[in-house]
């Protein structure tokens, strides 16, 4: 049996006439991820070796990865036909990043939905914490926002549904669930998640040349409870920009 | 050498824009840039600067600039014209698609842009800090421009001094039109969650433009886009600037240049690279009929724009404007260039168009 039948063949589908979208399925699978992360990293390699001419950049997502190009520089056909032998050839990688441990304050001004999804989940507002706080989230990727990771891993009893009419305001570095995901806000925005919690921890960082997310796909997060003295105390800091973040990091993983 | 102009009024939507920030979406980066890419590279070939030198993208109007030190040249692009006055106390009208030059003191006013967008760039492009790459302002997050943000009064934005003549204006022979007709998207990634009906009403029949459109995106009022089995959700994927998204309620959404990098709503097409500038330009109520074609034809948009802006830049042309010089020099020599609309050098208010005007053409 070859490999090419182990993974069922992936899509490509138009996303105009400067991108690609190589899609290896439709659903938030940690199988289908790892063929998003095999194949990306292939392309980190290529491009490395220069062997993507007029590729500007890609961006992974939980089940595919759009490839933009310069359609002045490469013939849109040509790339089609490269980017499906490659994803035929690329293979998986499990997430292997780092894992970090983010201080989260849960208390009630931080938390707006936390005592409703309790009361819909039949749990305490304690129960919900433990549960937010004991799971081990992976990031599956980044987007809407600079620095928005989606976390997997929700347990399937804090799954619920997004607000009927989302928030116009939702603050900064809220810590917010829908479905089965989890995610962080690095800035105010508009949204439609349940806000369970605040961290004081800057997400994004445009100063940070080397890395201006602090998270990647591949990483695992666990949330860390705080109360809110802590939370002002480590809001300060951060703001100041004094906090150091590799202190996030587990013991041990660290270099 | 540098020059310094001072924001002596922000206007209203003025932003700092280049080509975009290219190379942060895996992170949630925006590409941001110019609206009109076109515009931009022809306000920066009157002040011969390169094609994506930074420059101010206007979306209502215009800032006034003032020269502080140095000679700055000052290009308009877009229908958006201007005021310039200088420290002699004379007042000249600019047109649309010409330069004035600045000596140190004088103040240009720009007016407002008649649609859609204009530009105003500088001698040398507006040289704030890039940021990831880019000088290109994205407002959520506080990245680009002038310290994150849109320039307001007080603010010192650097630039080159003018090399060369200082006398010298520069003009097109005509303003710049972009293509006409439907506009033109390559189907996909998600045109199969629609019904066959959708996708028929979808190239046939007009959309309006709404109020609601920035830019982050357009939303567009039509014949309702039914989504088939599969629904109106999936899970995130990659959009890109041209994006047609199509929610729930059937209606569409074009993604502009400072859009989220993924999105969870089944999209119909995206618009192709050619046709994107010409989205800057619509008004709320104005329709729009969408046709679908190849990539083979969408790269031969892109192609031909790419000439025919170079034809447009070849056709530039210098000339010496009325009222700074004196008016002996300016009846001896070949002065006004054909493109220069009399009506538009105004100098303390007399209509210069009868003095020297028409006979050049």
């Amino acid at each position: 049996m070859t490999i090419e039948l182990a993974h069922p063949p992936a899509r490509l589908l138009s996303v105009g006439d400067a991108a690609w979208t190589v899609e290896f399925g439709n659903g938030i699978d940690p199988a289908i991820h790892g063929r998003v992360l095999g194949f990306s990293s292939l392309l980190d390699t290529l491009s490395n070796d220069g062997r993507l001419d007029g590729v500007v950049e890609w961006v992974p997502t939980f089940r595919s990865v759009t490839v933009h190009f310069d359609p002045l520089r490469t013939d849109a056909m040509a790339l089609h036909d490269l980017l499906a032998e490659l994803a035929r050839k690329s293979g998986s990688l499990s997430a292997a990043g780092c894992r970090w441990h983010v201080p989260v304050c849960f208390d009630a001004d931080c938390a707006p939905d936390l005592d409703e999804v309790a009361a819909a989940k039949g749990m305490t507002r304690d129960e919900v914490v433990r549960l937010m706080t004991e799971t081990v989230f992976t990031v599956y990727m980044l987007g809407f926002l600079p620095g928005f990771p989606y976390l997997g891993g929700l347990p399937e009893a804090l799954d619920m549904p997004r607000l009927a009419t989302p928030r116009k305001v939702v603050p900064p570095r809220s810590i917010a669930i829908a479905g089965r995901m989890c995610a962080a806000y690095p800035w105010e925005s508009p949204g439609g998640w349940r806000l369970l919690g605040r961290t004081p921890v800057r997400l994004f960082d445009a100063a940070n040349v080397r890395r201006p997310a602090l998270l990647a796909p591949g990483d695992q997060v666990m949330w860390q409870a705080i109360d809110r003295d802590m939370f002002d105390a480590l809001d300060r800091e951060c703001a100041a920009g004094r906090f150091d973040l590799s202190s996030l990091l587990a013991g041990g993983e660290s270099e | 050498m540098n020059a310094i102009v001072e924001i002596v009024d922000a206007g209203l939507a003025v932003s700092v824009q280049d080509r975009g920030r290219m190379g942060y979406r895996n992170i949630g980066v925006p590409v941001s840039g110019a609206l009109d890419p076109v515009l931009m590279a022809a306000a920066n070939a009157l002040v011969g600067s390169p094609s994506d030198a930074a420059v101010l993208e206007v979306g209502l109007s215009g800032p006034a600039l003032k020269a502080l030190s140095g000679t700055v040249r000052v290009g308009l692009s877009g229908e958006m014209g201007a005021q310039l006055v200088n420290t002699r106390g004379q007042m000249l009208k600019v047109a649309p698609w010409q330069t004035a030059t600045l000596s140190p003191g004088d103040v240009i006013r720009v007016g407002g842009v008649a649609h859609g967008v204009g530009y105003v760039a500088l001698s040398g492009g507006v040289q704030v800090p890039a940021q990831l790459g880019s000088r290109s302002t994205y407002l959520r997050a506080a990245i680009g421009g002038v310290q994150g943000r849109a320039p307001k009064a007080g603010d010192r934005l650097q630039c080159d001094a003018v090399r060369g003549d200082p006398w010298l204006e520069f003009c097109a022979r005509a303003p710049w039109h972009h293509d006409t007709g439907p506009i033109r998207v390559i189907l996909g990634p998600q045109e199969d969650y629609f019904t066959r009906e959708a996708m028929e009403n979808f190239l046939t029949r007009p959309y309006a433009v709404t109020r609601d459109m920035d830019r982050m995106g357009l939303r567009l009022e039509g014949e309702r886009l039914a989504h088939n089995e599969k629904g109106a959700e999936i899970v995130s994927d990659g959009v890109a600037p041209g994006t047609i998204q199509v929610p729930a309620n059937g209606q569409p959404i074009v993604l502009m240049a400072d859009c989220q990098t993924s999105g969870g709503y089944p999209k119909i097409a995206t618009v192709i690279r050619a046709d994107l500038p010409r989205l800057a330009h619509l008004r709320p109520g104005d329709e729009l009929r969408f046709v679908a074609v190849s990539h083979a034809e969408a790269a031969a948009a892109l192609r031909e724009q790419v000439r025919r802006l170079a034809e447009w830049v070849g056709t530039i042309q210098s000339f010496r404007p009325p009222g700074v010089i004196d008016e002996a020099a300016l009846y001896g020599a070949n002065l006004i260039c054909g493109a220069v609309r009399g009506d538009e050098w105004n100098l303390h208010g007399v209509d210069l168009t009868l003095r020297f005007g028409a006979q050049h053409v």
